[in-house]
C-alpha cells in the first residue's frame, strides 16, 4: 500500500504530460469572437456601392448569411474572393461585405474587375464597426442567422475546408429559423 | 578604432524603438493611466505584444480608442469593458478573477501548500524512525550490557586458560 504512494509523481507526470500533449494542437491564434450569439453590433453606415443610402444592423436580418470584412489593401481577401463568388453564385448564400478602412473608389474597381459576391456592402472607411465586432486583421468571415446574430467567426481565408465547416454551421443556424418561420 | 565605433553606432540606430506615436494629454495622470492601459492590455493580432509595443495597424487604431476614453475622462474599468466586450478576456494580460481563471490565480498557492504539508509529513515521519531506532538499539544495549560483560570475561578466562594450557603442553 505504501509503495503505492511512490507512484504518485508518475501519475502527476502522465496527467501534465496528457495536458501538455493536447495543449500542442491547440491554435492559439484561433480567437474566439467576444460577440458568439450575440447581435452584430448597432451601426449606420453608408453602402460602398451608393454612398447616400446608409445601412444599420437591420439591412442584415431575414436570412442566415456570411459577414465578410475585406479590404483592397489585403491580399488574403484577394485569395479568398473567387471562393466567396462561387459560394454565391453556385451555393446561393447571402454574403454580406464590409468593405474595412478602405478606399471607395478602388473598392468598386476592385468589385468591378473580380466580380461581386456580395449583396450588398458597408463601406466602413474609420473601422468603427470593424472594431465593435472585435475584427483584428482582414480577411474575416462571420456566420450570421436571420435576426443578426452572430452564430462564428473565422479569421483568415476561405477555402473550399473552411467553406466546407461554415455551411455546416448555416445549416444549423438555419433549421431552428424556418421552423419558427413556419409558426409565426 | 573610431572608425569601428562609428560603424557599430550606426548598426544600433536602426533598432526602431517600438510603436511612437504623437498624442497629447490633459495632465500627467492622463498620460499615465495611457500609458498603464496600453502596457496592460494585449494586441489580439500579435498575441504576445501589448498594445503600446505593437506596431500592427489594429493597435494603433486601439491605441487610439483607448487615447480617445482617458481623454474623454472614462475610468480604467470601462475602458478595459469596452475592449473585452470587443476582443474578448483575451486582450487581458492580467486575467481577471472568475471561477474560470480561479485556478490559475490560486492554483500556484494550493500547490504550495500541498508541498508544504508532504515536506512536514515526510519529516515527521523521518523524527519518528529514528526515534524508534534510537530507542530500539539504546535498551537492548544497556540490558545485555552486564550479560556482554559476562560472557567477554568468560571469554577471556578461557582463552588465558587455554593459554596457560598450551603452554604447560610442551
Amino acid at each position: 500500500m505504501r509503495r503505492l504512494f511512490l507512484f504518485i509523481p508518475l501519475a502527476i507526470f502522465i496527467a501534465l504530460g496528457v495536458l501538455f500533449w493536447q495543449g500542442l494542437k491547440l491554435d492559439p491564434t484561433e480567437l474566439p469572437t467576444a460577440l458568439l450569439n450575440k447581435p452584430v453590433p448597432t451601426f449606420s453606415l453608408p453602402a460602398l456601392g451608393n454612398k447616400d443610402e446608409m445601412l444599420t444592423q437591420d439591412s442584415l436580418k431575414g436570412k442566415p448569411a456570411l459577414l465578410n470584412v475585406w479590404a483592397t489593401w489585403c491580399p488574403t481577401c484577394k485569395e479568398e474572393h473567387a471562393q466567396l463568388n462561387k459560394i454565391s453564385r453556385e451555393e446561393g448564400v447571402t454574403i454580406y461585405g464590409i468593405n474595412y478602412k478602405d478606399e471607395r473608389a478602388s473598392a468598386n474597381d476592385w468589385l468591378a474587375r473580380y466580380s461581386n459576391p456580395y449583396v450588398v456592402n458597408i463601406y466602413d472607411e474609420a473601422g468603427s464597426l470593424g472594431l465593435d465586432l472585435g475584427v483584428y486583421g482582414a480577411p474575416e468571415t462571420y456566420v450570421i442567422d436571420a435576426n443578426g446574430i452572430i452564430r462564428y467567426r473565422h479569421v483568415g481565408a476561405v477555402d473550399q475546408a473552411v467553406w466546407e465547416k461554415l455551411r455546416t454551421i448555416l445549416q444549423q443556424v438555419s433549421e431552428p429559423k424556418t421552423v419558427q418561420g413556419e409558426a409565426s | 578604432m573610431r572608425l569601428l565605433l562609428l560603424m557599430v553606432l550606426s548598426v544600433c540606430t536602426f533598432q526602431a524603438f517600438a510603436a511612437i506615436d504623437t498624442y497629447e494629454f490633459v495632465d500627467d495622470a492622463a498620460r499615465e493611466r495611457f500609458q498603464h492601459l496600453t502596457a496592460e492590455l494585449r494586441c489580439p493580432k500579435c498575441q504576445n505584444q501589448n498594445l503600446a509595443d505593437s506596431n500592427s495597424p489594429i493597435a494603433e487604431d486601439l491605441r487610439r480608442e483607448v487615447y480617445r476614453m482617458v481623454e474623454a475622462g472614462d475610468t480604467d474599468e470601462t475602458i478595459v469593458d469596452f475592449m473585452v466586450a470587443r476582443y474578448g478576456e483575451f486582450v487581458l494580460y492580467r486575467p481577471r478573477l472568475t471561477g474560470y481563471t480561479w485556478v490559475l490565480w490560486y492554483g500556484p498557492f494550493v500547490l504550495l501548500g500541498l508541498g508544504v504539508i508532504v515536506v512536514l509529513m515526510l519529516g515527521r515521519r523521518k523524527k519518528a524512525n529514528k526515534e524508534m531506532l534510537n530507542s530500539a538499539s539504546s535498551s537492548p544495549d544497556e540490558n545485555d550490557s552486564a550479560e556482554h560483560k559476562a560472557r567477554m570475561n568468560a571469554l577471556l578466562k578461557t582463552e588465558s586458560s587455554g593459554n596457560r594450557l598450551n603452554k604447560e603442553a610442551p
